[in-house]
């Protein structure tokens, strides 16, 4: 009974695929899966939008959306028709061809990663041996697409939104990858499905997961500072900076353009959450061995909703950073433990399995993190501004 | 150390999130088409016409008659955004003292030009305009809807009390002290009228008698 509640997804596919002639099953199979990703992630994305506004406010003590259906939970259904409804407007000097391609391939992309992310035990729609990397080659052409949006639309706060993206995103491609490699060097493979059964292991009762290791731990907080950036979430929301940029690089969408882009930001937020929770939460493992017998997606996705509130949380707590502020912090911290955290790792695999590499890498990390970080918070002494070449 | 204040950050909007459910004075939103708060006395919105209820000879409707404005104009000649029109009548009407004075034949205010300045209110002489405090006036066409006349203007006395108590109180006051001035200067004029004329009557009297002796 518990398997097939497991596994009642996978069971419904190949139930389905039976009816179809066997030369087109495994088409018909992938079809399927796709379908289902393409179906319950944009669910997920329709809730996510109430939710979050109505979290945001109770954090401002207000009450949220309360007027469409019952409690306001048909608000993304209003918000739908009307983005639909809209008129879509092309500015006069832009790039026709290239304005309408960017939200295709914002949402393509983003959608390619959700290929290769194990949802449930057997639930990944491609097993890939190298699936992270495929995954990171995914992640990076969104960039590609908001430079196509903030290029083609001929607007300067456009151009500038999409500047921003783009070198805010290519810096911190840097340590999410560096601090997902981490994981890779433990598990000696690039294969999700294989990462995820790495931690689906348990000594008294508690998962062998990722994130209660030292390295991992560091890892897993690079990692969520990296993706909070790459996913150009609040406190690194600069791309569309309201109070500077009117909305960044989708200031010349309209209509169904924009909800395109807004459904391939929080896409792309589920998916590199679910990433996370693969690399270092333990995928779909459930957290303690007696809680085994609930079905392996439930904690998949009670995982990325778990990181979603987070997501939220932060967004209702922090203040947009600067931009000079954004690019120290990636390459003048962050980095520097991702790369520190991948000499932890080598250290806690060549140590053993004794008690003494918890200490000693525990001890390197902690030190490592309160001593940059003092020396970075040290308050900064200003000059007038000058100009060397301007003058 | 280093993401102390995020962690202080994230318990206080912790603490709002969860507080906003226990607590329901942190709500203080007002869900405005189903929960309404009283307005403040000095609230105000658009400007409006008082006029008495307690009338005098005019004929016609209450409103009318009752108007206290006597087309002066003052509050036309202020108006910053010039959101008032006034035409004078020709013939004259008695006002709360008794006086003969014109009246407006046509006041008109522009309430998509006005902007609540208050300006006509105080230089009115006459306590004529005073500012309303409704202010669901959404109208679907936006030159006609929003261009009120005199009768859409007019509003009793009364309803000045209710929304703002203490100044018309005060007003009021004022008023009932200039009518009973007024009354008691006709009334010193009357009897000084007939006093004269008891003197004439006495004269005239007096100057006859001798002709009777």
């Amino acid at each position: 009974m518990t398997e097939t509640l497991d596994q009642i997804f996978v069971i419904l596919q190949h139930w389905l695929v039976g009816f179809l002639p066997a030369g087109v099953r495994s088409t018909a199979g992938a079809a399927i899966g796709v379908a289902a990703i393409v179906s319950v992630f944009p669910a997920l994305f329709a809730l996510t939008t109430v939710l979050e506004r109505k979290g945001l406010a109770r954090i401002q003590n207000r009450i949220g959306p309360n007027r469409v259906g019952p409690l306001g939970i048909l608000q993304p259904v209003a918000d739908g028709i009307k983005s639909l409804t809209k008129e879509d407007i092309v500015p006069l000097s832009a790039d026709s061809a290239v304005h309408f391609l960017a939200p295709l391939v914002l949402v393509v992309s983003v959608f390619m990663g959700f290929a290769v992310l194990p949802m449930g035990r057997n639930m990944a729609l491609v097993d890939m041996d190298a699936g992270l990397l495929f995954y990171f080659a995914m992640g990076a052409s969104t960039e590609l697409s908001v430079f196509m949006a903030g290029w083609s639309s001929r607007n300067k706060y456009s151009l500038l939104g999409a500047m921003r993206a783009v070198a805010q995103m290519i810096s911190y491609e840097v340590p999410l990858l560096m601090s997902s490699v981490t994981v890779v060097m433990m598990t000696g493979s690039l294969s999700l499905t294989k990462i995820v059964e790495a931690q689906n292991r348990y000594t008294w009762g508690l998962p062998h997961w990722y994130i209660f290791t030292p390295w991992g731990f560091a890892g897993f907080v690079m990692y969520a500072i990296a993706t909070t950036a790459e996913t150009n979430r609040s406190p690194f929301d600069l791309p569309e900076g309201e109070s500077e940029l009117v909305a960044g690089y989708h200031t010349e969408y309209s209509g169904f353009k924009f909800a395109l882009f807004f459904l391939g930001e929080y896409l792309a937020m589920f998916s590199i959450s679910g990433l996370g929770a693969t690399l270092f939460l333990g995928g779909w493992s459930a957290p303690f061995s007696f809680l085994r017998w609930v079905p392996s997606w439930f904690w998949f996705f009670s995982k990325l909703t778990l990181s979603i509130f987070v997501f939220i949380w932060l967004r209702g707590t922090l203040p947009r950073l600067r931009q000079d502020q954004l690019m120290n912090f990636a390459w003048k911290f962050v980095l520097p433990l991702t790369l520190l955290n991948l000499f932890v790792a080598g250290l806690w695999r060549l140590m053993g399995n004794g008690w003494e590499r918890w200490a000693v890498c525990s001890a390197i990390l902690i030190g490592a993190y309160a001593a940059m970080g003092r020396v970075q918070m040290r308050s900064g002494h200003f000059d007038p501004r000058s100009y060397r070449y301007a003058e | 150390m280093l993401g102390e204040g995020i962690l202080k950050g994230l318990t206080e909007t912790a603490r709002n999130f969860v507080g906003s459910f226990v607590s329901a004075e942190r709500l203080i939103t007002v869900e405005y088409p189903e929960q309404r708060i009283a307005s403040f006395e000095a609230t105000r919105v658009f400007p409006f016409l008082v006029y008495d209820q307690e009338n005098r000879d005019g004929g016609g409707p209450e409103w009318e008659a009752g108007l206290r404005c006597v087309a002066c104009q003052i509050c036309e000649k202020e108006c910053p955004p010039k959101c008032i029109y006034i035409e004078k009548s020709k013939d004259k009407k008695l006002d709360y003292l008794g006086k003969a004075q014109y009246y407006p034949a046509r006041f008109d205010i522009d309430i998509s030009v006005c902007m609540s300045c208050q300006i006509c209110v105080e230089v009115c002489p006459f306590e004529a305009i005073k500012m309303d405090t409704e202010f669901e006036l959404s109208a679907t066409d936006r030159f006609g809807e929003l261009l009120l006349d005199r009768e859409q203007l007019a509003k009793p006395n009364e309803y000045y009390r209710q929304i703002h108590p203490s100044e018309a109180t005060e007003v009021d006051a004022r008023l009932a002290e200039e009518k009973a001035k007024a009354d008691a200067k006709t009334k010193a004029a009357a009897d000084a009228a007939a006093a004269k004329d008891a003197a004439v009557t006495k004269r005239a009297v007096r100057s006859e008698e001798p002709s009777n002796r």
